[in-house]
């Protein structure tokens, strides 16, 4: 099976207007599709839709895998060392402390693991908020903005760690304003549906 | 379920954390004090009126931190990264009302013995006391994470918290203090039905307010 996701003729509608309709995607294994648009365009929404986070005002979405999912919110208890908030999200997914390290050495954060979140920038949440999503071996990731904030090492890490993750056989979908030089990306151009 | 009971930890160490365990024991404290002065040291008008204030108290402790229950996990995204994990909001709210009725519940129990002292109860009416809010406290949190779910969308939201679960939580305060009257032989059985219903209730409801916070 290398179909991960399929949504089908999908409508989403918020606050009464008609964000886009007809929508239809797939992702398979390996494959990265890059949500480009203006603001506004329905990018977050449809991420949040794919995660079930949203009902579809009309079509189907199809989740054939666990879903990873980044958006504006790092879901970390700010009052807690790093590596201890990320730790309650390692017992959720039930898997083990050696994949948090391998997944903090991956976006550079092992030295920040005894700071506590709120001493944290943007950036450094949103390479926490990365950890999480890589540690939790989730097929799908879906990613919400996930380089605000980043300096161009995070980035080049965050371009690293997709990459990494399709070759394992994930699959991704990146809402975001700008590309961030992920090579062989897919483009759906949300701004053109409405 | 190990991913549940993490969830359950999460709760009572933020109900617990930086001395927030002594809050509602602090204000139950405080209105048994306040109380005797306010209708004077007369000791068989406290005896009689103590018990239901004791009552009132616990009632008010229970929804006291409302605001921290709901709106932080919903503001922060752990709601919705839960929900992405596939976890039922129903569950969600059940380990919610678990760790919020030991949260507050455990400390409530014991200052219930000083603020009994303070309020000029007797043994037998302490012990019914007790005997009756260990039976109100899981319906109490209950209504406590309700409320908190219903109102996490809005500013100011405990105070509304308050007005809507008030209702439902005057039965429990009439067969409880009902507990203490001599005649009052059945009570603790009404008590203990109420109590089960809320119970039982609370997470459908909480998790509903839930599934609506996404909308």
């Amino acid at each position: 099976m290398t179909e991960l996701l399929r949504l089908d003729s999908v409508a989403c509608i918020r606050s009464d207007r008609l964000l886009f309709e007809n929508l239809s995607l797939v992702l398979n294994r390996g494959d990265a599709l890059w949500l480009r648009g203006p603001n506004g365009a329905g990018k977050s929404s449809l991420i949040r839709l794919v995660a079930g986070l949203l009902r579809p005002a009309a079509g189907t979405v199809e989740r054939r895998e666990r879903i990873a999912l980044i958006d504006e919110a790092s879901a970390l208890d700010t009052e807690l060392p790093l590596r201890r908030a990320l730790d309650f999200w390692a017992r959720v997914d039930t898997v083990d402390g050696h994949t948090v390290d391998r997944a903090m050495d991956e976006m550079a954060l092992a030295p920040l693991a005894e700071v506590p979140v709120s001493m944290l920038s943007t950036g450094q949440r949103k390479r926490a908020a990365m950890v999480r999503v890589i540690a939790s071996g989730a097929p799908i990731w879906l990613l919400d903005e996930p380089a605000n904030g980043m300096d161009d090492a995070a980035q080049a890490r965050l371009v690293a760690a997709i990459a990494k993750h399709r070759s394992n056989g994930g699959a991704v979908l990146l809402a975001s304003h700008f590309a961030l030089g992920i090579p062989d990306l897919a483009e759906l151009d949300m701004g053109a549906l409405a | 379920m190990t991913a549940l009971i993490a969830l359950f930890w999460r709760d009572l160490r933020r109900a617990w954390g930086s001395g927030a365990l002594w809050l509602p024991v602090l204000f139950f404290l405080l209105v048994a004090t306040a109380f005797p002065f306010a209708v004077g040291p007369d000791a068989p008008l406290l005896r009689r009126a103590g018990g239901g204030m004791v009552w009132v108290a616990a009632l008010l402790a229970a929804l006291l931190p409302i605001d921290r229950l709901v709106r932080p996990d919903k503001d922060a995204g752990v709601l919705d990264q839960l929900a992405v994990r596939g976890f039922a909001d129903e569950v969600i709210a059940a380990v919610k009302i678990g760790a919020h009725a030991i949260g507050f519940g455990l400390p409530l129990m014991i200052a219930l013995f000083p603020a009994a002292a303070l309020l000029a109860q007797d043994a037998s009416r302490v012990e019914l006391l007790a005997t009756g809010i260990a039976i109100a406290i899981p319906a109490l949190a209950s209504l406590a994470v309700l409320s908190a779910s219903m109102t996490a969308n809005h500013k100011g939201g405990s105070a509304i918290g308050g007005l809507l679960v008030l209702p439902l939580a005057v039965p429990m305060l009439i067969f409880g203090a009902g507990m203490l009257d001599p005649s009052g032989r059945g009570a603790i059985k009404l008590l203990a039905a109420t109590s089960l219903l809320l119970t039982m209730v609370g997470p459908f409801a909480a998790g509903a307010a839930l599934r609506g916070l996404r909308e």
